[in-house]
């Protein structure tokens, strides 16, 4: 069999991936699998997943320019986080958001984090890290995010809203309580 | 210690101590970590990949459970002793490529290691001799708690963790059991098996070899999704299916050794015997052959051999450990007769 990708060397590299029950084979050369490194592996079946199936919200992206937005922080932009498919820095989260949510939805089948919580790290004025505290609490949780609630009501950003209601219940709930 | 002594050694989860390590070979934990304020690997300067090293380093060297690990700097590393890391299970294949910023940390027994600058700044690991992800997760708290203390992560109230790519982001936690599956594939049940664990939210992979081809009947199972789903929910429902498996892997073996157990010991056999006389043996064919032998010591066909003298030589068997043992690079043609001399040493030892 030769390799799928140079067509020329005999395939020694079988790749075989299942994810929702669909079977994708890839019989390539180990020139090529070196080539390609473990991302062949990693991101097999993703790049469709990010290119074709996520698009921005029309309004982010500018109809009459076509310029996409940029991340302040890194300066990826949109178009290229579509193509890499992996996020420059986390602020990139915060500039994507939007897009995000549909995107994790069919990933993750959800767009809400369950589960450990960062310990909360004060920084002083200086802006260097402070003295630790313990996690917070599933209490303080539930206040910090119906705060967060609240607030994106207020803002109109509905989709968030739904995400952090939906949280809310599952805390109540006492279902995949933080620690 | 340096690599060189690792060799010697024996990685604990190579032991075969573990609950169900017959079929369980071993569990595995990985987390994925970023350091808040600081451009994701991909995409950061010189500068910034090695403030991440330097923040790693005081973090670990703080750690009541890593301040004993090994430091390798990946850069300097050749590539057979970056090869022996992967054999080992120590570092992905990625972070061999491109090693310059690159590191990681390998604790004492080999259980822990975290990989620097990979995809991600942190990627922690925790590995244990058979079904034992629980305990793989308790020793994974303890590790991130260690280096929390020094180093705060990017995390979002909303999405959790903030990794590099979005199929991690959440709990950045990815659990797999690497499982030995040989009646299961005898019995033709393996494609069946693999699409029933796929609807269940799970990935199957081959493992073993050169790439990533399955040979040697050897399946790794992991969680596909990372968010909307806690840490310890994860690891249970992995957990009850690896056990649901097992259970159908134990069957599967009464069944062979009932209603075909002459051909069956016979194939083994033959393996047996084709690993003891070969004179020259490529890593595809030993791995099958040792796929084999492993089944027959599990059926209580194969009395002269131990579960962890075969299960090491799986490992030994690879190329880069091969040159290890040999002193030096060999090339394709004489490392496979480097393998069958010390396949035969590694019996005649066990024989005697």
């Amino acid at each position: 069999m030769l390799c799928d990708i140079c067509k020329k060397n005999e395939a020694t590299v079988h790749l075989t991936e299942v994810v929702n029950e669909n079977v994708t084979e890839l019989h390539i050369c180990e020139q090529c699998a070196r080539a390609k490194g473990a991302s062949v592996h990693q991101h097999f079946g993703i790049a469709e997943l990010l290119s074709g199936l996520v698009d921005m919200p029309d309004d982010m992206v500018s109809k009459k320019s076509h310029i996409n937005i940029k991340c302040p922080s890194c300066n990826m932009s949109y178009d290229n986080f579509k193509k890499i498919g992996k996020f420059g820095c986390a602020k990139c989260y915060e500039t994507f958001s939007r897009a995000l949510f549909p995107l994790f939805k069919k990933i993750h089948g959800t767009s809400c984090h369950i589960g450990r919580q960062a310990r909360k790290i004060r920084t002083d004025k200086a802006g260097h890290a402070g003295k630790a505290q313990e996690p917070c609490s599933a209490k303080d949780a539930l206040k910090e995010i119906r705060a967060q609630l609240a607030d994106a009501i207020e803002k109109e950003e509905f989709e968030q809203a739904v995400v952090l209601r939906d949280k809310i219940k599952m805390l109540e709930a006492g279902e995949g309580r933080p620690r | 210690m340096d690599i060189d002594n690792l060799i010697n050694h024996t990685s604990a989860w190579l032991k075969g101590i573990g609950p169900e390590s017959d079929i369980a070979m071993s569990s595995r934990i990985r987390l994925a970590r970023n350091i808040d304020g600081l451009l994701f690997v991909d995409w950061s300067d010189e500068q910034t990949k090695h403030k991440v090293i330097e923040l790693s380093k005081k973090a670990v060297s703080s750690s009541d459970y890593m301040k004993d690990a090994m430091y390798v700097d990946m850069s300097i590393l050749d590539p057979i002793d970056k090869q022996f890391l992967i054999e080992r299970h120590l570092i992905s294949r990625e972070h061999a490529i491109d090693a310059k910023y690159k590191a990681v940390f390998i604790s004492r027994g080999e259980e822990t290691s975290i990989m620097i600058n990979e995809e991600d700044h942190l990627r922690l690991q925790v590995m244990q001799s058979g079904i034992a992800l629980g305990e793989a997760w308790d020793i994974m708290i303890r590790l991130e708690k260690d280096m929390e203390r020094n180093i705060r992560f990017a995390y979002s109230d909303c999405w959790g963790y903030l990794t590099a790519c979005p199929t991690n982001t959440g709990t950045g936690l990815r659990a797999s059991v690497m499982m030995h599956l040989p009646a299961i594939v005898l019995t033709g049940q393996i494609n069946g098996l693999m699409k029933a664990v796929s609807k269940l939210g799970l990935t199957v992979r081959g493992f073993f070899g050169e790439g990533t081809e399955a040979i040697g009947n050897f399946f790794q199972i992991s969680n596909q999704v990372t968010m909307g789903r806690g840490e310890e929910e994860t690891i249970d429902n992995l957990t009850r299916i690896i056990k649901q498996i097992v259970a159908q892997e134990r069957g599967s073996r009464e069944f062979l050794k009932e209603k075909k157990g002459d051909i069956i010991e016979d194939k083994i056999s033959r393996a047996y015997a084709t690993l003891e006389s070969a004179h020259i043996i490529t890593s595809g064919e030993t791995i099958d052959l040792l796929s084999l032998v492993r089944l027959g010591i599990g059926l209580g066909m194969i009395k002269k051999m131990n579960a962890q003298c075969l299960n090491e030589l799986f490992i030994l068997i690879q190329p880069a450990h091969l040159q290890k043992l040999a002193g030096g690079a060999l090339p394709p043609s004489e490392r496979d007769i480097k393998r069958a001399e010390i396949i035969k040493s590694r019996l005649k030892i066990k024989k005697e």
